[in-house]
């Protein structure tokens, strides 16, 4: 039986397939309640991390003509990144229960040899609770760093620790 | 509802550790708390799927008359069951013939050749196959240990059919005496995983008075059990 084929860095020039329209998820026209996540990513030494490739996926609402439920983009000098895209619907989740809404998060970068791969979910939803993959999470401080804060209006902020003191919850997929 | 099938976990010792002291750039990038595992849902089975409409094929890297020694790339995808893996998007990156990325952070002291980007775009067919005519990239020094040259190296991003088998790696070229020196090559613990890594030199995809040819394969996660068919 075949294996699947190793990953790699994907190094510090990633950059040349870079197409910064790709972090505007409603570019094709997408309807819906318009948001702009956004958050800054620290490694271990508390520095941010200025070249990773942050790719947001969303399986709500389901990807079409108008809208790829795919983001790319990069983090800047302050190791932010910006996506703007259409606030997720909750979606099934195994037997019968139901996820809150949520983004799957990547990020790439040097010095990340396969991926880290995490969720965003929403502060103000209360549909959290029953949620069960963070239920799964016991300590609340482990559980809230994958909480997006409100930072007023429309705008989303999703901060990720690599590694170290409040460190992401990271999963295995 | 059904639940979704779940993909394969990696077979041991094919995939790199993220804490991986001889790439140095992991010391403070890798989780030091175990990943969460998680049965695979519709966020993980499912995953965007492009177009060539909004992502246009790049598949010739050397147009406008680039330096360097023309290749060709060809290859299958398939996945760990041994299915093609169709109209699938494989994005590629690499470094000019000296060597250097087109890129404002490379500062090596090579010459850019203001005709190569770097940047490729190329769709698998019906039965997986792809392939671009680009030129072989040159080593390049880096700062990981003294005298360290990253071999010959070409990136590869490829998505597959769900969130959970998204891939990024990089096509190493046979007979590079710079890979037994590599430790992000190296990282890879297993030797057979590793050398697939290495593409091979294929004289059927070579082309007569044009280009050397290459042949690079690959594998994307397959399920843990696939439905019934008929």
């Amino acid at each position: 039986m075949p294996v699947a084929t190793a990953f790699q860095t994907i190094g510090p020039y990633w950059h040349l397939l870079e197409h910064a329209e790709q972090a505007d998820l409603t570019r094709f026209g997408a309807q819906g309640e318009t948001i702009m996540l956004s958050g800054a990513i620290r490694d271990g030494n508390g520095d941010p991390v200025t070249d990773a490739a942050v790719e947001l996926w969303q399986a709500s609402p389901p990807a079409d003509a108008s809208f790829p439920g795919w983001g790319r983009a990069r983090t800047d000098a302050n190791g932010v990144y910006r996506f703007t895209t259409i606030r997720p619907g909750p979606v099934p989740g195994r037997g019968n229960t139901q996820q809150a809404p949520h983004f799957a998060i990547t990020i790439f970068a040097r010095g990340i040899l396969t991926r880290l791969c995490t969720r965003a979910y929403f502060a103000d939803d209360p549909r959290n609770g029953a949620d069960p993959l963070l239920n799964l999470i016991d300590d609340p401080a482990r559980r809230a760093t994958l909480i997006a804060q409100s930072a007023g209006g429309t705008v989303w902020r999703f901060d990720m620790v690599l590694q170290g003191a409040n460190e992401t919850v990271f999963l295995d997929i | 509802m059904t639940d979704p099938i779940t993909f394969r976990p990696a077979a041991a010792g094919s995939q790199p550790d993220n804490n991986s002291p001889q790439y140095r750039s992991t010391g403070a990038r890798h989780p030091r708390q175990a990943l969460l595992g998680w049965a695979h849902t519709v966020t993980e089975t499912t995953g965007p799927q492009f177009h060539p409409t909004h992502f246009p094929p790049i598949a010739d890297l050397t147009a406008g008359g680039v330096m360097g020694e023309r290749i060709i790339v060809r290859g299958r995808v398939t996945d760990e069951d041994g299915h093609a893996v169709p109209n699938t998007m494989i994005e590629v990156w690499q470094a000019n013939a000296a060597g250097r990325y087109n890129h404002p952070g490379d500062t090596h002291d090579a010459p850019l050749d203001p005709n190569f980007s770097g940047e490729g775009r190329v769709f698998t067919d019906a039965n997986g196959w792809y392939q671009y005519l680009t030129i072989k990239p040159g080593a390049y020094p880096w700062g990981n240990h003294a005298n360290a040259w990253r071999p010959n190296h070409i990136h590869y991003s490829l998505f597959g059919t769900g969130f959970a088998t998204r891939l990024i790696t990089q096509m190493y070229f046979p007979g590079d005496p710079l890979l037994a020196l590599d430790p992000i090559f190296h990282t890879v613990p297993d030797e057979a995983a590793r050398n697939r890594l290495v593409a091979t030199f294929d004289l059927d995809v070579t082309r007569q008075d044009y280009a050397l040819g290459y042949r690079f394969d690959v594998v994307l996660r397959g399920r843990l059990a696939t439905p019934m068919e008929g």
